[in-house]
């Protein structure tokens, strides 16, 4: 399409990735750090396909028992009982409150899921040197820098619940042990994002010109 | 006025698209910036791709080849973001200090603070759970503001940039991510309809004070010009 478009990295420029200089290359060769912000200056992220892989089998592992074990426990009149997300959602639909219950799927259980499927989807495409649609590609990795954070929604919740509901033996809710698998698979997930280059899915198809 | 503004935020924003630079033209750097005749090149930061962005632009600028958006015209900045982080500011510290949710069963009230729950967590030993709340709700929302203040108050005094003034910025922008009161906001929602089935549910001013914090807070991060505000902190321009 812009076959005649250069891009920094061919003109020899390398862009501050925090405040957006353009540094020509052989005035820092031992000197990698931005001269305006003070960061370091790099020509891509540095090993973003491992670190990202890396970061995307970890939330892998912990997604696992963040599904599986009780992200609460109530107690009431002296009964425990645990809850885990999907446990969660299938009560409030059948109490009837399926806004609950769609907010806390869509937030703990869909965009995770959705999120780490991207990424590897992102991932394998940069690695098998895919020319598809770039333009949506990328569109698809600003996506998931933006969702991730509104996984935390049932953290807070609980931290909410938590702190409210101790009435002693009447009744009481205690953290599970999910809820910090949970945070963890957020928090490695937004590393995850952060450590994709989204400029990997354009340097292929300049290679391919 | 109002009027005009929402016409003006409701325009398609790839009105002007700025033209790729082509190959054969060589950018020339200056020092500060990189300049091709009267246009500023940049590249953009998703695709790599230089681009020739016209000068004094009113419109949303994109990048000619992935979309990203490169360049947004903010007029008063500085004057604006600066405004707003104060009112922040003190919605933070009237969040912090009311009760957000009190809870009434049986004649008995339990309040809440966003630090009572954090040292709720706390005190149950999920000690990483108590840190990553206090980050998100309490330390990075707090470090962004007082940060943007000691950016912009020396910049609207008219006085030489802060000390290390680029490093804060730069760490302002590093920690956007994981601020996030507009999804404790969305936690407090969702744990007031859960809990109002069981007992009576009170919320409190910092329900309030917290929403409005919310919305205060995003009007004065898209107020902000982090090209000018770099610039403008170069400290090069002084040496």
């Amino acid at each position: 399409m812009h076959k005649s478009a250069a891009t920094a990295r061919q003109m020899g420029l390398i862009t501050c990735h925090d405040c957006h200089l353009m540094i020509p290359e052989e005035q820092f060769q031992g000197h990698p750090h931005c001269p305006r912000c003070g960061a370091h200056l790099h020509q891509r992220k540095p090993n973003s396909l491992t670190r990202t892989w890396a970061l995307v089998w970890t939330a892998i592992i912990l997604i696992i028992p963040a599904n599986f074990l009780p992200m609460t426990i109530t107690t009431t009149l002296g009964a425990k009982q645990g809850d885990t997300i999907m446990s969660g959602v299938i009560y409030f639909m059948q109490t009837g409150s399926w806004e609950i219950a769609s907010v806390i799927f869509i937030a703990s259980i869909f965009v995770p899921f959705c999120k780490l499927l991207l990424l590897i989807f992102l991932l394998i495409s940069v690695q098998f040197k895919s020319s598809w649609r770039p333009k949506d590609r990328t569109a698809l990795y600003r996506l998931t820098e933006l969702v991730g954070r509104w996984s935390m929604v049932d953290i807070y919740v609980v931290t909410i619940l938590v702190a409210l509901v101790k009435l002693g033996a009447v009744a009481s809710i205690e953290a599970g042990p999910a809820a910090v698998y949970f945070a963890a698979v957020v928090v490695t997930t937004m590393f995850a994002a952060e450590s994709f280059d989204p400029r990997l899915i354009w340097d292929v198809i300049e290679e391919k010109i | 006025m109002i009027f005009h503004r929402i016409q003006q935020l409701l325009r398609k924003p790839n009105a002007a698209t700025p033209q790729p630079v082509p190959l054969e033209g060589s950018p020339l750097a200056s020092g500060l910036a990189l300049h091709i005749g009267s246009h500023t090149v940049i590249a953009c930061h998703d695709c790599d791709l230089l681009n020739r962005l016209p000068e004094g632009a009113t419109t949303t600028l994109l990048c000619a080849r992935c979309g990203a958006v490169l360049y947004q015209y903010k007029p008063n900045s500085i004057d604006r973001a600066l405004a707003l982080t104060l009112a922040a500011l003190i919605l933070f510290i009237l969040s912090n200090c009311f009760p957000f949710l009190a809870m009434k069963s049986g004649g008995f009230i339990q309040e809440t603070t966003l630090l009572t729950g954090i040292h709720e967590l706390w005190k149950q030993e999920l000690y990483g759970l108590a840190f990553l709340v206090l980050l998100t709700c309490v330390l990075v929302p707090l470090l962004q503001m007082l940060g943007l203040l000691y950016i912009l108050a020396p910049l609207k005094l008219g006085l030489r940039p802060a000390v290390q003034a680029a490093r804060v910025l730069r760490l302002v922008q590093e920690v956007a991510p994981w601020g996030m009161m507009e999804v404790f906001m969305m936690g407090i929602l969702v744990a007031l309809v859960k809990l109002g089935h069981m007992a009576t549910i009170i919320p409190g001013i910092s329900v309030f004070s917290f929403g409005a914090l919310i919305f205060i807070m995003a009007a004065a991060f898209s107020n902000l010009d982090p090209a000018l505000l770099w610039d403008r902190l170069d400290l090069r321009r002084y040496a």
